[in-house]
């Protein structure tokens, strides 16, 4: 009989050259392209790919083992090769040791990582800078984004516009069914939720347009609720919010009724706040009539900071 | 007429191309397969030999046949997805509306994870478990068959929301308050509720049943730590059932009082609290990805042996990191919402436990690998989709540990790299494992082997869809694709949607190879025969008895007194037992009461959803007197005499001789 490779054994190593080279046709096809979540411009985004990096490159040190450990045995042990047979081998003692030890060595590392990232990245802290943090209060409607800038006297639709290296503190509510708010190129997501209020912390360290997305199904014009995301310097956001302040179109109650209509907007608009900040008449929209069960119950969960009172939890 | 038609109307009959073309589509094909055997003169063959049958081994077969329907419809819907997308970029329209979209990932997820997967699962179970633990039947044999037509109901129900009223357009987990009645007012979310309610109670009996059936109906002297790997994933994979299906019926039952009854767990108003639900939902969900998963794990711990001619490396640290899993199972469901907003603290807690799992993954994955080491290994079919398996099933690992960490996940949560990973798991690990389960355990029930190259040519080609469809999913995500987005207007994706959707194509090639494996096989039987009940020289009770296996399985109770029973014992047989050895059996007569509680379930989920309470009302009724009738039942076995068992079992001592693969 020939040794090499002959019959059924000879596929994996045809399908796996193929699949080589799909992945180089990938790499080739992903040149140039602009993937936020790796070439972020926000010092959370960077710090979360930094994450991704290395929980790649540790896990790595079981999986290349796997793949040749998987490799070599198919190929030693074939049966047309007639390797050694130890049919009753079943138990090994120091081996076991090792790839439960290995493992377990990975995960107390990963660990740690784990939980010094959830602290240092968690979306409830605050960001460290000399700059004064911006406050931005952000409402998922049916289906747009509503950006209210108390401090500005200013409010948006699909328009998030930042000043460059400046923390922005994101509180975020909805009318709407449970949506969330994404912007790749500056860091994680949170979920946005009617009658509650969550929050975000992000901040831009690169002058430049960003897209930000909703990421949870809310309705038929889930995917329409993309904004721009604008990250300018000082000066402009300056004159940008100025301007806005004095629109003529302003964010009145009525106005805030029709934009809660389910519809899609996709242009931006900008508005003044003539009669203050609507952000807690969203949320006590659903408060009314649910007694304060629910909201002693939630303040008693501290852990979860979904807290109600950080903004106008008066009942 | 409102009491008699509820809320249906005519209104609810189909307006779009796609659906209309389902809505006629699905009912011809009925028609055809009634014309067919009508024709033929099947009807009572059919009711007879299948409906009523309460073999485990024949209702494995129809669960098996069911969920490999549902594939097609769920890979079907699967390309539509794509198909969608990969036109609907910048400046192009699409094939579909939004709502036609939304309703078909919906049901793909719904039917892909409870009527294929699960199908699948229980269908293998049937077929192998009372086998492999050299039993003649489950300890329930009668429940068994109502749990079958439970499923079957909910999945007619599942897919008649095509024909009539539309589907959820909720998600497969149907996330309120987007699915109450504030914002999705219409029959779609209660098609879902009700079918998944049907089924789910289907598979809680079938989780008591196996359960049951592996503590009590075990072979003389087969203790715990002698039964096959494949029945200890079975146990530990009821035990979940049992804990994790209740959550999902009483969630879903919340959800249906909001809907039915204006109730307000879940909505948004009135103190009710969706995170509630979300938090629920997953409490069931995560175990049940292990409820899937664990049994081809169990599939792949026999396969990796037999094929390897050699004992499976570490038993008992596969049975550590079965029950390991089983508990971290329960204590991770947070993961899939690191992003709700909990504190750090409880985040990296779920984070940390989710890491914890895969350890005892990684330990399974090493004593496969070292099964192999120093084995004979044949590159059949089964195999194939078992080295197919480490390959998916590991990189998916490596994508699921990272979304452990809860700071990673914030940034690819919710994308289509979430969508990726789950799929990589989900097909790696459990469409792999049953395909190689149904491919190892095909003769046994059939009595003829599979065609060995068409099922390798299957296995390649999935292994190679599934990279061409999803790897691009991955890029998608980190590129700021979301999931479930019908249309987007960044052209950069677009190509990598494209390649996704000739994935697609790929995966429904090597079905198209699997129906013509079956087609091909079915033709050539004779040449396939297995002759010698054990045609893979395996090492497990199901391959000493005949193939196909009679309906009492074994004609003498075997005595089991170490692991991997039949590969030693093949080797000692003494010839023909003497005539006294056998003696009379009792085997359960057919019952139809199975089939119809499961038309009286599918009344009663049709009548809730349309709100037509009398028919409801009636079919609950009907249930329950069946339920009694069959309880005062004493007449419900028949009786095989030792003379004749010696008769039947006597055939397989003129036929046999062995043959090799």
């Amino acid at each position: 009989m020939k040794r090499g490779i002959r019959g059924p054994a000879k596929y994996p190593l045809i399908l796996s050259a193929v699949v080589l080279v799909l992945f180089g046709l990938g790499a080739w096809l992903m040149q140039g392209q602009h993937i936020p979540v790796l070439m972020p411009s926000g010092s959370i985004a960077s710090q979360e790919r930094d994450l991704i990096v290395f929980t790649v490159a540790l896990a790595a040190i079981i999986v290349i083992p796997v793949f040749v450990l998987l490799g070599a045995f198919a190929w030693k042990y074939r049966e047309q090769n007639n390797a050694t047979y130890q049919p009753e081998s079943a138990n090994n003692t120091v081996l076991e040791v090792i790839w439960w030890g290995i493992p377990i060595a990975i995960i107390v590392l990963l660990s740690i990582i784990t939980w010094r990232t959830s602290h240092s990245l968690d979306p409830y802290r605050a960001i460290k800078s000399d700059n004064k943090t911006l406050e931005v209060e952000v409402v998922a409607l049916q289906w747009k984004w509503l950006f209210i800038y108390p401090d500005q006297s200013v409010a948006t639709i699909n328009d998030l516009t930042i000043p460059v290296d400046t923390p922005v503190h994101f509180h975020l509510s909805a009318d709407s069914p449970m949506s969330a708010f994404w912007v790749p190129d500056l860091g994680g997501q949170i979920y946005t939720m009617n009658g509650m209020s969550s929050q975000l912390h992000l901040i831009a360290n690169k002058v430049g347009t960003y897209t930000g997305y909703n990421t949870n199904i809310n309705g038929d014009g889930y995917a329409d609720m993309t904004f721009k995301v604008h990250a300018v310097d000082d000066a402009q956001f300056k004159k940008w919010h100025e301007t806005h302040a004095k629109s003529d179109i302003g964010l009145t109650k009525i106005r805030l009724e029709s934009l809660m209509q389910p519809e899609r907007m996709k242009e931006p608009m900008y508005m003044s706040l003539p009669d203050g900040d609507p952000y807690d008449s969203i949320i006590e929209k659903y408060m009314q009539g649910s007694g304060h069960a629910t909201m002693n119950s939630m303040q008693g969960t501290s852990d979860m900071n979904m807290t109600m009172t950080d903004h106008g939890g008066t009942h | 007429m409102d009491w008699l038609l509820g809320r249906f109307s005519l209104d609810y009959l189909p307006t779009e191309p796609a659906t209309i073309g389902a809505a006629i589509g699905m009912p011809l094909g009925v028609l055809a397969v009634v014309a067919l055997l009508t024709y033929f003169h099947k009807w009572t063959w059919l009711w007879k030999n299948w409906l009523t049958s309460l073999d485990a081994k024949k209702i494995g077969v129809m669960y098996i046949v069911v969920a490999l329907i549902m594939l097609i419809r769920g890979v079907a819907d699967a390309f539509m997805l794509r198909a969608q997308t990969a036109t609907s970029g910048p400046g192009g329209d699409g094939l579909f509306d939004v709502s036609t979209f939304q309703q078909v990932f919906t049901a793909h997820g719904t039917i892909m994870i409870f009527f294929v997967a699960m199908g699948l699962m229980f269908g293998l179970i049937n077929v192998v478990l009372p086998l492999m633990l050299g039993t003649r039947d489950v300890a329930f044999p009668w429940m068994n068959s109502v749990s079958f037509w439970l499923f079957v109901a909910g999945m007619i129900l599942n897919n008649l929301a095509l024909v009539i009223g539309g589907f959820s357009n909720g998600g497969w987990l149907g996330y309120p308050p987007l699915t109450e009645l504030q914002y999705n007012p219409g029959p779609g979310v209660d098609y879902w509720i009700w079918s998944l309610q049907i089924a789910g109670v289907g598979s809680l009996l079938s989780g008591i049943n196996f359960l049951v059936t592996i503590l009590k109906k075990r072979a003389a002297g087969m203790s715990l730590g002698k039964m096959p790997i494949f029945a200890w994933s079975v146990l530990v994979t009821t035990v979940l059932i049992i804990v994790a299906f209740p959550i999902l019926t009483a969630t879903l039952g919340m959800l249906a009082l909001d809907r039915t009854m204006g109730m307000h767990f879940f909505t948004s108003d009135l103190g009710g609290n969706a995170m509630m639900y979300v938090n629920l939902i997953w409490a069931w969900g995560h175990p049940e990805v292990y409820i899937l998963v664990l049994p081809a794990f169990g599939i792949y711990s026999e396969v990796v042996a037999t094929f390897s001619r050699k004992k499976l490396f570490g038993y008992g640290t596969m049975v550590a990191a079965l029950i390991a899993i089983m508990f971290f199972s329960f204590v991770v469901w947070l993961h899939h919402f690191f992003t709700m907003g909990s504190g750090a603290n409880v985040n990296a807690f779920f984070g940390i436990m989710t890491m914890i799992i895969a350890i005892p993954t990684g330990v399974k994955i090493f004593n496969w690998l070292f099964t192999m080491y120093r084995g004979r290994i044949r590159f059949t079919s089964p195999f194939v989709w078992f080295l197919a398996f480490v390959v998916t099933f590991t990189l998916g690992g490596v994508t699921g540990v990272m979304m452990a960490v809860p700071a990673v996940d914030f940034q690819v949560h919710n994308t289509l790299f979430l969508v990726a990973h789950f799929h990589n798991t989900i097909i790696g690990g459990v469409v792999f494992g049953f395909m190689a389960g149904i491919t190892y355990w095909f003769p046994k029930i059939f009595g003829f082997t599979l065609n060995e190259r068409l099922g390798r040519y299957a296995a390649y080609l999935w292994q190679l869809g599934f990279i061409v469809a999803f790897m691009p999913l991955y890029a998608l995500g980190l590129m700021g694709a979301v999931r479930r987005i019908d249309h987007y207007d960044n052209p950069e994706w677009v190509p990598f949607f494209i390649v996704s959707a000739v994935g697609v194509l790929i995966i429904a090639a090597a079905i198209g190879v699997q129906l013509l494996q079956f087609a091909y096989s079915i033709y050539k039987r004779n040449e396939n025969r297995d002759l010698t009940g054990d045609p893979w020289d395996g090492r497990t009770l199901e391959w000493s008895v005949p193939s196909p296996a009679p309906e009492y399985n074994f004609a003498i109770a075997p005595t089991v007194t170490r692991r991997d029973e039949w590969w030693y014992a093949k080797n000692e047989l003494k010839g023909r037992p003497h005539k006294s050895e056998y003696s009379d059996i009792q085997l359960p007569k057919n019952s139809g009461a199975g089939f119809i509680i499961g038309v009286l379930s599918f009344c009663f989920g049709f009548g809730i959803i349309w709100h037509m309470w009398w028919l409801a009302g009636i079919a609950l009724l009907a249930i329950v007197v069946m339920i009694a009738r069959r309880t005062m039942n004493d007449d419900s076995e028949y009786t095989i005499m030792a003379a004749e068992l010696f008769e039947l079992d006597g055939k397989r001592f003129h036929t046999e001789k062995k043959v090799s693969v």
